[in-house]
């Protein structure tokens, strides 16, 4: 086993050399770089660059070369000093500014995803075995309706029930008295308050269709002869539920594990910038528009490198759940 | 092993077992109106093509079958061992009830038809065939082991300490059913039902099961209820047979007895349609003509009568047939023997 994850961590290297070479070559695509939307802004304040000025900031920022040439001076950077490069629309290095939205970012897309995971599984699982019963058309509508409806216009009929019925549309994750505050115990409850309306509009979608998964699954494993076993040798109904199907039912759920992740930290994008939350998804947003290359190369990469550990995540959790896997495992 | 009195003294009895599954728009009886009995420490096999009830009829003992399934009738279980289960009607008790949860596993035990589905693949067999001794025998753990590994020796599987912690797959088909049957017999219940316990094994393994299933019987002194579609697993094992058709048993026999005197058509067909030992070669064996109708919306006919190549038009499809004593062990369900049977004086 410890041997198995040891490779798996190796066989990520060239995976996510693979996924740099891309998003680099991707975020330059685009026509024009970061000099000519720079110069747009300054034209728009009534101040003209001259093509030598540009071409002279092009030289200083290494824009002038190919980018391939970029790409190895950038790696050149992450892994010899850690440096991700430089920020041009915040004038200071990408690291900081992705510190500075990281633990937000962090707390938003873990409480969402333990939210999913707590609400759909359960909610899953009762469906499944009330089949067709009216709760189980009850939250099949309220899954579907939750799949279909955009998250920003959730965001917005939440924050105007909140602004309705509390005074307070709940904007940001910290009400204007606790944004430059110290940590406190005051400061947490006002980061829970504010928390609710982005985990329900981030969390909705994703809590759905996991809903749907599981139902699906549990519905698969719920008629299978080992349950008539379990059942035949005098064994309570509650503890069949638990110990056959819905371990095996957890399976395919675990294995999606991997992209949930990056999807949350990704898909909470336009509800960030709705509801204004100071987390990573505006910010790489604003870095795409402003072809601000290196911050938005690193947060790319920083998803790709998401994505590989969830599926490693996944990976060992399924070993963990599916005997099958860990013999596979054992004879590689 | 059994004195001649309890020989006598049924230890489970069906009467009149009914059930109907709801479709669309109509009602499939799947079983209509079984009877038969089982006595202490034999074995009845109950035999028919697939779709006759004969599965649905052995699950119902244990109130296994789905909840769309309609049962009525009455399964009279007489246990010995249990005071508490002396004279009870299976069907009386709450499906997944504390009473019906104490017969389960302890007092009737099941083997099923596909040894792979049957055991959970996510857990080890040591882990499931603990499991009903945890329930039914003993809270200690160790003691539950020691009964497992006890009754994996039994059912022939050798280093059972090491198999005790493998999984399913690492098993072949055959020593899965051993398994299934280590499982089943581990808290010494006093009935078994094997429902197909061979279908999915080779023949060579088939064997071994089947004498595997026997020795078993004598040592604990069970009775079986053998489900098969297989005439040669019948003749091997059981000392009475039901012949099951359409959801109605034709004919009810000691074994001896349905091999060298069948009765009713359908039985005759099945004995012709087996491959004799030593027949000629060249022979072509024979078969039943056509399938077995749907259950749905049945006049009064009998079930094998578009089948019959010895049909009473007028007679067999005007009317329900009634069941014809042959001899005081011996009944069949068709109208060839009303005469016969009413000189005899047995009706």
């Amino acid at each position: 086993m410890f041997q198995y994850i040891i490779r798996r961590i190796l066989l990520v290297i060239p995976v996510l050399i693979c996924v740099s070479m891309i998003v680099f070559f991707v975020i330059q695509l685009p026509p024009g770089d970061y000099v000519t939307h720079y110069a747009a802004q300054m034209s728009a304040q009534g101040e003209n660059m001259s093509q030598a000025e540009m071409d002279a900031m092009r030289a200083e920022l290494n824009l002038d070369k190919h980018w391939v040439i970029q790409y190895f001076l950038w790696m050149k950077g992450i892994l010899l000093e850690f440096d991700f490069g430089h920020s041009f629309s915040y004038n200071e290095p990408v690291t900081s500014v992705i510190d500075r939205y990281m633990a937000l970012t962090l707390i938003v897309s873990i409480v969402t995803m333990a939210f999913t995971y707590l609400v759909a599984i359960p909610i899953g699982i009762y469906t499944a075995v009330r089949q067709y019963s009216i709760s189980d058309y009850f939250f099949s509508a309220l899954g579907f309706m939750g799949m279909a409806t955009p998250n920003f216009l959730l965001a917005i009929v939440l924050m105007y029930y909140s602004y309705v019925n509390f005074g307070d549309p709940l904007l940001g994750l910290f009400s204007s008295e606790f944004e430059n505050a110290p940590w406190s115990w005051a400061k947490i409850q006002d980061l829970m308050k504010h928390m609710i309306i982005p985990i329900i509009v981030i969390g909705t979608a994703s809590t759905a269709e996991l809903t749907r998964v599981m139902r699906g699954q549990m519905l698969d494993e719920i008629n299978k002869p080992n349950v008539v076993t379990a059942r035949s040798k005098g064994v309570p109904e509650s503890k069949i539920l638990i110990k056959y199907p819905t371990r095996a039912a957890l399976n395919p759920v675990v294995s999606t594990f991997g992209w949930t992740l990056s999807n949350i930290f990704t898909g909470s994008t336009i509800t960030a910038i709705v509801l204004n939350l100071p987390i990573q998804g505006p910010v790489m947003y604003n870095a795409l528009l402003g072809q601000d290359m290196y911050l938005a190369g690193t947060w790319l990469l920083f998803m790709a490198v998401l994505t590989v550990i969830g599926t490693l995540i996944s990976d060992i959790l399924l070993a963990w759940l599916d005997p099958k896997i860990r013999t596979e495992i054992k004879g590689m | 092993m059994n004195t001649k009195e309890d020989f006598g003294t049924p230890l489970l009895s069906v009467e009149d077992l009914r059930i109907s599954i709801q479709q669309d728009d109509h009602v499939l009886h799947a079983v209509d109106g079984v009877e038969f009995q089982i006595k202490k420490g034999t074995t009845l096999g109950l035999v028919g093509e697939s779709g006759c009830g004969k599965s649905l009829t052995s699950r119902s003992i244990m109130q296994l079958n789905p909840k769309e399934c309609e049962t009525q009738g009455q399964i009279v279980y007489r246990s010995e061992k249990d005071k508490g289960l002396q004279h009870v009607n299976i069907l009386d008790l709450k499906p997944t009830g504390k009473m019906m949860r104490s017969v389960r596993g302890k007092r009737i035990s099941m083997i099923f038809q596909e040894p792979m589905t049957a055991l959970s693949p996510l857990y080890t067999i040591g882990n499931q065939i603990m499991e009903n001794i945890l329930i039914h025998r003993t809270k200690n753990k160790k003691e539950a082991k020691q009964i497992a590994l006890d009754m994996l020796n039994k059912v022939g599987i050798s280093n059972e300490e090491k198999r005790f912690n493998q999984y399913p797959h690492e098993f072949s088909g055959g020593m899965r059913q051993r398994v299934m049957i280590a499982m089943a017999l581990s808290c010494n219940p006093e009935l078994l039902i094997a429902d197909e316990p061979t279908t999915a094994l080779d023949v060579t393994i088939q064997a071994q099961v089947m004498e595997l299933m026997k020795d078993l019987q004598k040592d604990l002194e069970m009775s079986i209820l053998l489900v098969t579609h297989d005439l040669g697993i019948i003749a091997e094992m059981c000392d009475e047979v039901a012949v099951m058709y359409l959801g109605k048993i034709v004919e009810k026999a000691p074994v001896k007895e349905i091999f060298n005197n069948p009765k009713h058509p359908y039985t005759k067909g099945l004995i012709r349609s087996m491959p004799k030992l030593g027949g000629n070669k060249n022979r072509r064996l024979e078969s039943i003509e056509g399938t077995v109708p749907l259950a749905i919306n049945m006049s009064n006919q009998c079930g094998f009568y578009d089948r019959c190549t010895q049909r009473i038009e007028g007679e067999c499809d005007k009317q329900r047939v009634p069941n014809y004593q042959v001899n005081g062990e011996h009944s069949v369900r068709c109208f060839l023997y009303k005469n016969e049977m009413e000189e005899n004086g047995h009706v």
